[in-house]
């Protein structure tokens, strides 16, 4: 058996475990539930067009702009209408809108004559959709690369609390150990983000709002190879910081660092995402251009060459990465006394194999 | 003859401390070896270095006349002094898992737990999660996950420890199954009554050195100084004045005694013929025990 088949098995243990974890299962769930929420309710909230309450006479103009007309004798009890609750507003002769605690919009707009606009700048994306997106992407990656990382943590340290690894490390290379898991934490994070995107744009669907998937789906296209060099990266940092302990309790502690190369580039893209100069620089740092690089490609800041440069400075920093946390899951994998520093475990080369 | 197990001149230090110096000993096919020695004598470690889990600062581990490499490790069966599986498996699932790291098909690591559960008795727990079994229960998993892979070579760190004597016997049958295979088998405990039964060949380690190495009863012999047990119906006192004789101890009516060299137990005997009846007149060997407590001096 080779490394490769070594690696193989090893992460499909996790990725069975996992699937049968209750806690992973139902929080899954519930992600499901709020990205059908998220894209459906608006829409349902947002209603049918109001009943307006009128006389046959003023009724014509209502009905051309789709409301829903109730047709009354007079103006009183068109009025009476209103305050009974069986019409969300009134038309009576001026004409006047009665409306009951706020103006009835789109009654208004019904009567009035909107003027031409001509805009010389549009913006290319709607403001909203520019703030929301980003924000959306950088939630994504902060939230997987978070619980994800932590999962990576937990089942190296779980390994060594229960000495387990020692057989382990005895029949499989150390290196397929730490590469099965990576594997299997990516996998399961990609395929948990592609059921939420699949939900939200199922929910999309039925909202009736699917132009939102064409403007993101470029964007989208260079998200996932960014979500994946970036979660290779932080994982190999969580693998590193779960092998330093011996006890789940001791995680926290340990990737400290770790949480803050999750969290920084996280607010730094929230916070800064309508700062130019920022974002470029963002948006090549490898920690920060998972979250970044997409962004501007999503705002059209970025020019066609530069997703590429990030790309391969993120490649290659995500390699260093996986080295130096493989040397250091290594080097602490199996002191089993106290926790490990960093610079001990470095130092430790067991020419195990 | 090949089918050896030779550890050569192993030296390990851990930060400036030396804890193995020049361990060397056989393990040989088809027998049982008991490695005994005091807490921090060194026999973790060497196991572990047998296993590949440490490296050796100097010396080597070879098979079969050959030096281990990791496919040839792979085939051995382990079993380490701490205790461990994934609590949150099935037993049958985890040793499934732990042959199939070991190299075997799916189809045939599936047969060979169902078989290893059965004839180690836990057949009808096997679809229950580990940690929900009792220690002893979790101790027989642990022996399962180390045999599930049919192992050239069996090294087995406490084997015995926490479990009840029914266990132990279970287990005992089991290791004995897979030296009467070929296979040889090394394992440490410091229950040494356990290991004097069990054992046909003894290593006894302490500081980090090998002090005694090879078949039980040639060790026993040994070690055997030539002591004898005598019991009469007056008072034994006199045996103090008995020339060559060096008294160990004595009680009334009882003593035991070391001879000189070159003293005949039979002139002894005939001594105490001649003060009265003789009960009990018969050479000591000695405890496992005893020996470990004088190599260890």
């Amino acid at each position: 058996m080779n490394t490769y088949q070594a690696t193989r098995l090893v992460a499909a243990r996790e990725i069975k475990v996992k699937l049968r974890d209750k806690s992973f299962l139902y929080g899954t769930l519930i992600f499901l539930l709020i990205a059908v929420a998220s894209t459906v309710l608006p829409a349902l909230l947002q209603g049918g067009p109001s009943t307006v309450a009128v006389t046959a006479a003023q009724a014509g103009p209502l009905r051309t702009a789709g409301l829903d007309v109730l047709v009354v004798a007079d103006d009183a009890e068109a009025e009476r209408a209103v305050r009974a609750g069986d019409a969300d507003a009134a038309v009576v002769a001026g004409p006047t809108v009665i409306g009951d605690d706020r103006a009835p919009d789109d009654v208004v707009r019904a009567l009035s004559t909107a003027p031409t606009v001509r805009l010389l700048d549009p913006d290319a994306v709607d403001p909203v959709t520019a703030y929301l997106v980003p924000f959306a992407f950088a939630f994504v990656f902060f939230v997987m690369s978070q619980t994800f990382g932590i999962q990576v943590a937990q089942s190296v340290t779980e390994e060594k609390q229960t000495r387990i690894v020692e057989i382990l490390v005895a029949a499989v290379p150390v290196r397929a150990l730490l590469a099965g898991k990576i594997l299997a934490a990516g996998a399961l994070a990609l395929g948990q983000v592609a059921l939420i995107a699949l939900a939200a744009l199922a929910g999309m669907r039925l909202a009736g709002s699917g132009d939102l998937l064409a403007l993101v789906a470029p964007a989208l296209g260079w998200f996932v190879p960014f979500f994946l060099l970036g979660f290779l990266l932080l994982a190999a940092m969580w693998a590193a910081a779960g092998a330093l302990v011996n006890r789940q309790e001791d995680i926290a502690g340990a990737s400290t660092p770790v949480q803050l190369a999750v969290m920084a580039p996280f607010f730094a893209v929230v916070f800064l995402n309508d700062n130019a100069t920022a974002m470029r620089i963002l948006s090549y740092l490898p920690i920060s251009s998972p979250t970044a690089m997409p962004v501007r490609l999503f705002t059209g800041d970025a020019a066609g060459w530069e997703p590429f440069v990030a790309l391969a400075l993120l490649l290659l920093t995500a390699a260093g990465f996986l080295a130096a946390g493989a040397r250091v899951y290594e080097g602490s994998l199996l002191r089993t006394n106290g926790r490990t520093s960093v610079r001990a475990a470095w130092r430790q080369r067991e020419r195990i194999g | 003859m090949t089918s050896v197990l030779h550890l050569d001149g192993v030296d390990r230090s851990f930060g400036g401390r030396q804890v193995l110096s020049d361990v060397s000993f056989d393990v040989t096919a088809g027998r049982l070896t008991g490695f005994v020695g005091g807490n921090g004598a060194g026999k973790t470690t060497t196991m572990r270095i047998i296993l590949g889990v440490l490296a050796p600062d100097a010396g080597q581990v070879t098979w079969q006349g050959r030096q281990l490499t990791r496919d040839a490790r792979r085939r051995f069966g382990y079993m380490p002094e701490e205790r461990g599986l994934y609590p949150k498996m099935t037993t049958r699932e985890q040793v499934v898992h732990l042959g199939r790291l070991h190299g075997l098909g799916p189809a045939a690591a599936r047969r060979r737990t169902d078989e290893l559960l059965e004839r180690i008795g836990l057949g009808e727990r096997g679809d229950d999660l580990l940690e929900t079994l009792s220690l002893g229960n979790q101790q027989r998993a642990q022996i399962a996950a180390a045999l599930v892979h049919d192992p050239e070579v069996l090294i087995l760190d406490e084997p015995f420890s926490g479990l009840d004597p029914l266990a132990v016997d279970t287990v005992v049958a089991v290791l004995r199954e897979r030296a009467a295979a070929g296979a040889p088998v090394l394992f440490s405990s410091h229950q040494l009554d356990v290991v004097e039964r069990l054992c046909d060949d003894l290593v006894i380690i302490a500081g980090g050195t090998i002090r005694a190495a090879g078949p039980r009863d040639e060790l026993r012999a040994a070690y055997t100084s030539p002591r004898f047990e005598l019991v009469v119906d007056g008072d034994a006192g006199w045996l103090r004045d008995q020339a060559g004789v060096n008294l160990v101890d004595l009680d009334g009516r009882r003593a035991v005694f070391d001879l000189a060299p070159a003293v005949d137990d039979q002139s002894v005997l005939r001594a105490a013929l001649a003060r009265g009846p003789v009960r009990v007149f018969h050479p000591v060997t000695p405890s496992l025990a005893e020996i470990f407590r004088e190599v260890n001096q």
